[in-house]
């Protein structure tokens, strides 16, 4: 059987899509270096305060560019709905447009309630306002859902590992085989993707491999905040020797190649010393640590309310602390297993400490640095003239006015933690070869690029647009915080 | 500045030994020792076997003796073994100690080792990696500085306007952008028969020897996407902050021509922030290299990282770490030296 | 001054917007005004009144969202509009120049000052480098700038800031241009400098025949440097006129309401308090309709006044004065006296506070960044002694450096003494940090700030932050016991309840303020220190707040300490007056004491620097030389001997060796100063200022 065509029916739209994007390209060319020949023309402004931008040659440039870009897009949409309503009857495109409509639905809720509530979300609302920052929250909310679905088996198609020795690296939209000549029943019938050097489906692997990242990425830049902000603060706040010790460590660890660092932590060998479980069992008290200092700080003017807030954080959240930390096969092993709660995989877990761990000097060095400036304001002042403490000082008067910047590199941050994963992925570390991992993946698929590229593409594509989204939120954010 | 020279030396000196005291601890530990046991005596060696061949070798001597050694600053070890010759670090397996045989042999000494993989002298494979890696830095600085600094000066002196927000789209996009994935797509589009575009090589094997555009220019491309994005962004911010500052509108005010406001006024005032970024970004290139020279399989020093780390070659990746340390470290003098140089304001006395 | 002469400067009906994403906000409307050749304009009005959008649409310079959107601008009779971008830059530097606020700022850090300076003739006459060069020596000279050559090849951060914005006024004489635009050009100084700078600028002016457009907050400064006068009000000028005319015999409520918000001679917060004008200043995008100034006018009339636009109509009998007010012919306007509000005269009580030799060095690395070489002391504080009593406003008055702040950190526990000793209620506090001193200690001795953008946490709501420190205080037993006590305090310091849940950044400066103080007083201080509580307010403001501080240290009992470098606002509010420089008591004693003969030769310079905005007031004028001495390299002997101008009256050389001994007058020996000059000398100085007789 011949492998599906990308369009299907509605390959003739192709053909329009390539000239509206030949002309969107071209007329943005010329208007981006007409600008710098051509002036802009003068508003002009009316008696009533209104203005009327006059048009120039410039103007009329940007509206060609602009209609273009919209023709542009209509085809684009017209493949999206089309493509979901024909399924697979409109190609490859089709297919796949089709296998995400609970993304659509997802998205479409998610946004058009934002939109709807925007302007009682305080700066998440506002990213509305920027397109940039639409585009990236666009971006990162469809690989979250798809990852969220992706789990719930709604979206793949195939077993992301289950191999068929008929699909060997056969191109995006070959028909499904379990072997060759034996047709699959029930089975979705193509490889929307093709099939990587084993015949296992490359887009099920995408959405698969993206759970891994969008699981690991944000809780681990998390914990890399909550150690660079518990360390970050005093350090700026007393200065002094601590200041110099902290820094001092921060320096050693960003001066280590990270690649190195991931050589040297993220092996085999040390898994089993226990190094990394020791390393954890110390990093993750660190959120313990952040939320008791927090509440104490507030309340130890009220005993009362203090003891119960105290107890209560403390019990939940050591729990859970005592259940990451004690395995009852690794080197910790603390907790009784009816008490345990849950295990993490030792590959899972080291990669999960050494990047908090690569993480955490930037953050601290970040922190450090707002600090040292929110440090000198008057409220401050006020704070100390009244006798209060250097945490509560540090935790409600200094962190909350620099939640801003914070946010934003939390975002980019977030987009760097899924690269470097995908690093490690990249060198086969940490996680199981046949983990769909984006890293991993592309890490497979490298050794034949130059013949079937199309194995390591899709991932690299999908990590692409996911950290491009991330960093274009943060952009978006950045822009709309600094606007008030 | 003497002064301050000496003091960031000092410190970078500390940071030196701190970092290869790790590397050295996390290198010897024994799980990895074992396996060096292992793979160069018999594979099916017992515990007790395992021990008396890594004692016999000096491997059971507690981690800072070994340091010291390694370092040679402690004598090297001698040891009598069981068949009754004598194996010292700093002559290897004789009859007896040779009379002219140095006391001390390690890094500072100049002798770094043997590679287990490659048969040789750990510093003669730096050497030539070393270089072939640098070929690699060099023509990766040259397109990436210009471009990124360009990007920038032009994105930050208008702020808000169209080509500013064409050019930060374009940084946002690199920046994305991390060699795997670039390389990937490079590849796809350039170099594999699926496109059919065989402008270019998608190997730079044989850019060893003799670099050509066909067979350099995409990994070279490769490493300065990521970086120039980072740098280009660093710069328009940098700028676009100066030409806010009151002293540019002083100068626009002057009747100086906006040319000239920006490149008499703006210029060195916006780059004293990137400046420090690129010699920051050195450690980050460091990555690009490895991923690039093992994607694009060129033998240099990033892929001679990779083969030490995934075949234990203890003394290699000890010598590959303590060099990118040095890099990584006078390149953070080099910054701090730069950004006193390029900044009036801190004078150093 | 006649209409012959064509007018340098002529704005017509000029408006000005700045264009959001959202909506257009009027900067700048129906604005009209002539500079005659020679002639000195002032432009004055509060922040966000437009006055400096006026000067930066006089230069075309009004970025990306700012546009004029009617009216024009002439230039020596030329259109402006029609200059096209090569025209204006020739015009702008050579024909008109300006001079902000921030010297510092408007220097390129990273160039030299030589080449500052000579760019300009070398881009408007293409004259050669080293010609400009000597150019750029007689300016330098003409600025009075000691050492000329050095200065040429320093960078400005090596320079002080007096001498900064003398760099600055000599870029913009460089091509003796024929308009000189200056924006605040002394608000970052010190007051003596800033008198130095103030002078300077008159005589080139004379000098240079050059006219000006003065654009200031400051009434006094205004009245000293200008010909001519514009009042500003939300966007519009309200008033303009001969300064003459305006100041004696004004037309407009809200230019007499800034009158009477200013502490002039003859004000006293018990016989003749000051008048806070009413309200808030409007924000741009909710004017009221017909006349700004409307709702917070005291002679406004409903149906009239907020009928339609008003235009500026010219005020008969005076040359050139113009008024935008409907009623000013209605208006009695020699009802022009202060509030007669009665407020009970409180006498001091005990001792409360007595400082006795305190003294405070700082030990710091020659540079945070290259820690090393030897450490260096900071003499912030040397020997200060004084004591203050219950109910009693003592002010404490110096120029930036002088130490006033630091003894504030040490009496609040911010930082310990080095010597001497501190005691509050016969318990020595001086050495014990704030983390060691018991509540009612930390709850006696409170705070208010001076930027009111700066002291409210912006994360926390108002009620939250006032409650916090009835918490720390441990004022009240229960959560709702300490909100009924929050509500109290705001009712204190009259802001509405509702303030309690409202964010920081929803409430204006001068509200701010009057949380900050609530807050201050939320645990029943004793001792309050006003570090310039006012001085970062609008003018307008600043009347409301200070009195409301007096209120609350009336009905409290509470001792204020009022750090402060505005004499003005110091004769109106202190009962007593601490003047200090480089560290020490120079002067103290009773507030009318100090503000006449004898003086210490520094509160002399002083007071003939500070600009009283009052016409009938002549001052002898003294400029310090220089500026003030680093704290860390104090001079020997008399600190103020670098700069004093008696020192020739002092016989040998006592002035450079030795610390003078505080010389003792008037009754209980209240009124000290700290000089070498004999007792003679000192009390046949004359008056600085003298109020001509009406």
């Amino acid at each position: 059987m011949e492998p599906l065509s990308w369009t299907g029916i509605l390959a003739p739209l192709v053909t329009a899509l390539w000239i509206a994007a030949a002309a969107a390209a071209a007329l943005a060319a010329l208007r981006f270096a007409a600008g710098f020949v051509l002036a802009p023309a003068e508003g002009q402004a009316n008696a009533d305060g209104t203005l009327t931008a006059s048009r120039g040659p410039l103007e009329w440039l940007e509206q060609a560019a602009f209609l273009a870009l919209s023709a542009v897009a209509g085809v684009v949409l017209i493949f999206v709905l089309g493509g979901a309503a024909l399924g697979l009857e409109a190609g490859l495109i089709g297919g796949i447009f089709r296998r995400l409509i609970p993304v659509w639905i997802a998205l479409g809720i998610t946004l058009a309630g934002s939109y709807l509530l925007r302007g009682r979300l305080g700066l998440y609302g506002k990213l509305f306002d920027s397109v940039i920052g639409t585009a990236g929250l666009v971006l990162v909310l469809f690989w979250v859902f798809a990852a969220v679905f992706g789990t719930f088996d709604l979206i793949v198609t195939h077993n992301p590992l289950g191999q068929s020795g008929a699909m060997k690296n056969e191109v995006p939209g070959t028909p499904y085989t379990r072997m060759i000549g034996e047709t699959a029943e029930g089975a979705y019938p193509v490889y929307l993707l093709g099939g990587d050097n084993l015949g296992r489906d490359v887009f099920s692997r995408m959405i698969a491999g993206s759970w891994t990242v969008v699981q690991i990425a944000p809780l681990a830049t998390a914990f890399a905040f909550m150690v660079g902000i518990t360390l970050g603060l005093p350090a700026a706040y007393f200065g002094g020797r601590l200041d110099t010790v902290l820094t001092f460590l921060a320096n050693l660890i960003l001066a280590f190649p990270v690649i190195l660092l991931f050589y040297l932590l993220v092996t085999p060998e040390i898994v089993a010393t226990g190094i990394p479980t020791y390393m954890a069992a110390v990093m993750f008290l660190f959120p313990i640590l952040f939320l008791t200092i927090l509440l104490n700080a507030r309340y130890h003017t009220r005993p009362a309310l203090r003891l119960g807030l105290l107890a209560a954080v403390i019990g939940a959240s050591g729990w859970l602390y005592l259940s990451l930390v004690s395995e009852r096969l690794g080197a910790v092993h603390i907790l009784p297993d009816w008490l345990d709660l849950f295990d993490v995989p030792g590959g899972i877990l080291v990669v999960f400490v050494s990047v908090v761990f690569v993480n955490a000097p930037t953050v601290f060095r970040i922190v450090r640095g707002i600090a040292l400036d929110i440090k000198t304001r008057d409220y401050v002042a006020a704070a100390q003239t009244r006798g209060e403490g250097p945490w509560y000082i540090m935790l409600w008067e200094i962190l909350p006015n620099a939640r801003g910047p914070l946010i934003v590199d939390f975002c980019l941050r977030v987009g760097y933690t899924t690269i470097l994963l995908g690093t490690l992925g990249f060198f086969g570390l940490g996680l199981p070869p046949e983990s769909p991992d984006w890293g991993s993946t592309i890490n497979d698929g490298r050794k034949l690029l130059a013949i079937y590229p199309h194995p390591a593409l899709a991932p690299a594509l999908a990590l692409l647009s996911l950290v491009l989204g991330l960093n274009l939120l943060a952009d978006g954010l950045r822009e709309e915080s600094l606007r008030d | 500045m003497g002064m301050f020279l000496l003091r960031r030396f000092a410190v970078m000196l500390a940071t030196a030994l701190c970092l290869t005291f790790v590397v050295f601890a996390l290198t010897n530990l024994a799980p990895n020792l074992e396996k060096v046991a292992k793979t160069q005596g018999n594979t099916r060696m017992s515990d007790p076997e395992v021990d008396s061949w890594l004692a016999n070798r000096g491997y059971g001597r507690s981690l800072p003796v070994k340091y010291g050694e390694w370092l040679g600053v402690l004598p090297g070890y001698v040891i009598e073994q069981p068949d009754g010759t004598v194996r010292g670090r700093c002559f290897g397996q004789a009859d007896a100690r040779p009379p002219d045989a140095p006391a001390r042999c390690g890094v500072l000494q100049g002798d770094w080792g043997t590679s287990t993989v490659f048969r040789e002298p750990v510093g003669a494979i730096i050497a030539t990696r070393l270089a072939l890696t640098g070929k690699l830095m060099f023509w990766v600085m040259v397109l990436m500085v210009p471009a990124a600094l360009t990007i920038g000066v032009l994105a930050g002196m208008r702020e808000g306007s169209r080509t500013d927000r064409a050019l930060s789209s374009v940084s946002i996009l690199s920046t994305a952008t991390p060699e795997y994935v670039s390389g990937v797509i490079l590849i796809t589009v350039f170099a594999s028969s699926a496109v059919g575009l065989r402008w270019f090589k998608g190997t730079a094997t044989s850019a060893m020897e003799n670099a050509t555009l066909e067979n350099f220019l995409l990994p070279v491309v490769t490493i300065a996407l990521f970086g120039m994005g980072y740098i280009a962004r660093m710069t328009r911010a940098s700028m676009a902050e100066v030409m806010q500052e009151q002293y540019i509108r002083t100068a626009r005010l002057k009747g100086v021509r906006f040319r000239n406001v920006v490149l008499k006024h703006a210029l060195r005032n916006a780059l004293i922030a990137p400046f420090t970024v690129i010699m920051l970004q050195i450690p980050w290139l460091l990555n690009g290299v490895v991923i690039v020279e093992t994607l694009f399989n060129y033998k240099g020093f990033g892929w001679t990282l990779v083969q030490a780390a995934s075949n234990n070659d203890i003394e290699l990746l000890l010598g590959v770490s303590v060099v990118s340390v040095v890099v990584v470290l006078l390149t953070q003098l080099i910054s701090d030296v730069g950004y006193v140089r390029l900044n009036p304001r801190i004078s150093v006395t | 001054m006649t209409d012959q002469e064509p007018p340098i400067l002529e704005i017509e009906d000029l408006s000005i917007s700045f264009f959001t994403r959202d909506r257009e906000i009027p900067a700048v409307m129906d604005f009209s005004c002539r500079v005659l050749p020679g002639e000195a304009m002032g432009l004055v009005g509060e922040s966000g009144c437009g006055k400096s959008t006026v000067a930066l649409g006089v230069m075309r310079d009004l970025g990306r969202s700012g546009r004029i959107t009617g009216g024009r601008i002439r230039f020596k009779g030329r259109d402006m509009a029609d200059l096209n971008d090569r025209a204006l830059r020739d015009l702008r530097g050579r024909d008109i120049a300006m001079i902000y606020q921030e010297p510092m700022a408007s220097l390129n850090p990273a160039m030299r000052v030589g080449k500052q300076l000579t760019e300009v003739p070398v881009i408007h006459e293409g004259i050669a480098e080293s010609e400009a060069r000597t150019r750029a020596l007689e300016v330098l000279a003409d600025v009075q700038l000691p050492d000329p050559e050095r200065i040429l090849r320093a960078y400005p951060h090596q320079l002080s800031g007096g001498q900064q914005q003398r760099i600055v006024i000599a870029m913009a004489l460089m091509a003796n241009p024929s308009l000189l635009i200056l924006d605040e050009p002394t608000t970052a100084l010190d007051v003596t400098v800033e008198a130095a700078v103030v002078d300077l600028v008159k005589d080139l002016g004379r000098k240079y025949g050059t006219s000006m457009l003065f654009i200031s907050h400051n009434l006094g400064l205004v009245l000293e440097t200008c010909d001519r006068i514009c009042v500003m009000y939300s966007g519009e000028a309200v008033e303009t006129g001969d300064i003459g005319d305006v100041f004696d015999r004004m037309r407009h409520p809200y230019t007499q309401a800034l009158f009477r918000s200013i502490p002039l001679p003859g004000a006293d917060k018990h016989a003749k308090p000051l008048v806070a004008i009413p309200g808030n200043f409007p924000l741009p995008h909710e004017r009221p309709p017909g006349c700004n100034f409307g709702p917070r006018c005291d002679y406004f009339e409903a149906g009239r006044c907020d009928a339609r636009a008003i235009p500026m109509r010219p005020v008969a009998g005076d040359d050139r004065h113009r008024s935008r007010c409907l009623r000013f012919d209605d208006i009695d306007w020699s009802r022009m006296a202060l509030g007669g509000v009665d407020a009970t005269r409180t006498d001091p009580g005990e001792v409360i506070l007595r400082v006795e030799d305190l003294q405070k060095h700082y030990e710091v690395g020659a540079s945070a960044l290259f820690r090393g070489g030897e450490t260096r002391v900071v003499k912030a504080n040397e020997s200060l002694t004084f004591d203050a009593r219950e109910a009693e406003t003592l002010a404490i008055v110096g120029e930036s450096g002088c130490g006033k702040s630091t003894f504030a950190k040490v009496l609040l526990g911010l930082e310990t003494a080095t010597g001497g000793e501190v005691i509050l209620d016969n318990r020595p506090i001086g050495d014990t940090p704030i983390q060691r001193r018991e509540t009612a200690t930390i709850a006696d001795v409170q705070m208010v700030f001076q930027n009111p953008f700066d002291t409210l946490n912006p994360s926390m709501t108002i009620g939250r932050q006032i409650m916090r420190a009835l918490e720390i205080f441990k004022v009240g037993g229960s959560e709702a016991a300490r909100r009924e006590r929050m509500l109290d305090l705001l009712d204190l310091v009259k802001l509405p309840r509702e303030f309690a849940d409202r964010m920081p950044r929803q409430l204006s400066g001068g509200q701010k303020q009057r949380v900050g103080i609530a807050r201050a007083f939320a645990g029943g201080a004793r001792i309050v220190v006003a570090d310039e509580p006012v001085s970062a307010l609008d003018v307008s403001v600043q009347a409301a707040v200070a009195d409301l501080l007096m209120e609350i240290q009336r009905t409290q009992k509470t001792t204020l300490l009022f750090i402060s470098h505005d004499l003005s606002i110091v004769r109106y509010l202190s009962d007593r007056v601490l003047v200090m420089y480089l560290g020490h008591v120079v002067e103290i004693g009773d507030t009318s004491d100090v503000f006449s003969p004898p003086y210490h030769p520094y509160t002399e310079a002083l007071l003939s620097a500070v600009p009283i905005a009052d016409t009938r007031v002549t001052k002898k004028s003294i400029v310090l030389e220089g500026d003030v001495p680093s704290a860390m390299d104090p001079p020997p002997g008399c600190p103020f001997q670098t700069r004093c101008h008696w020192k020739s009256q002092v016989p040998g050389d006592l002035c450079e060796t030795k610390v003078p001994e505080m010389v003792r007058f008037g009754p209980e020996g209240r009124h000290q100063i700290k000089c070498h000059l004999t007792r003679e000398t000192l009390e046949a100085m004359e008056p600085v200022i003298t109020l001509a007789a009406e």
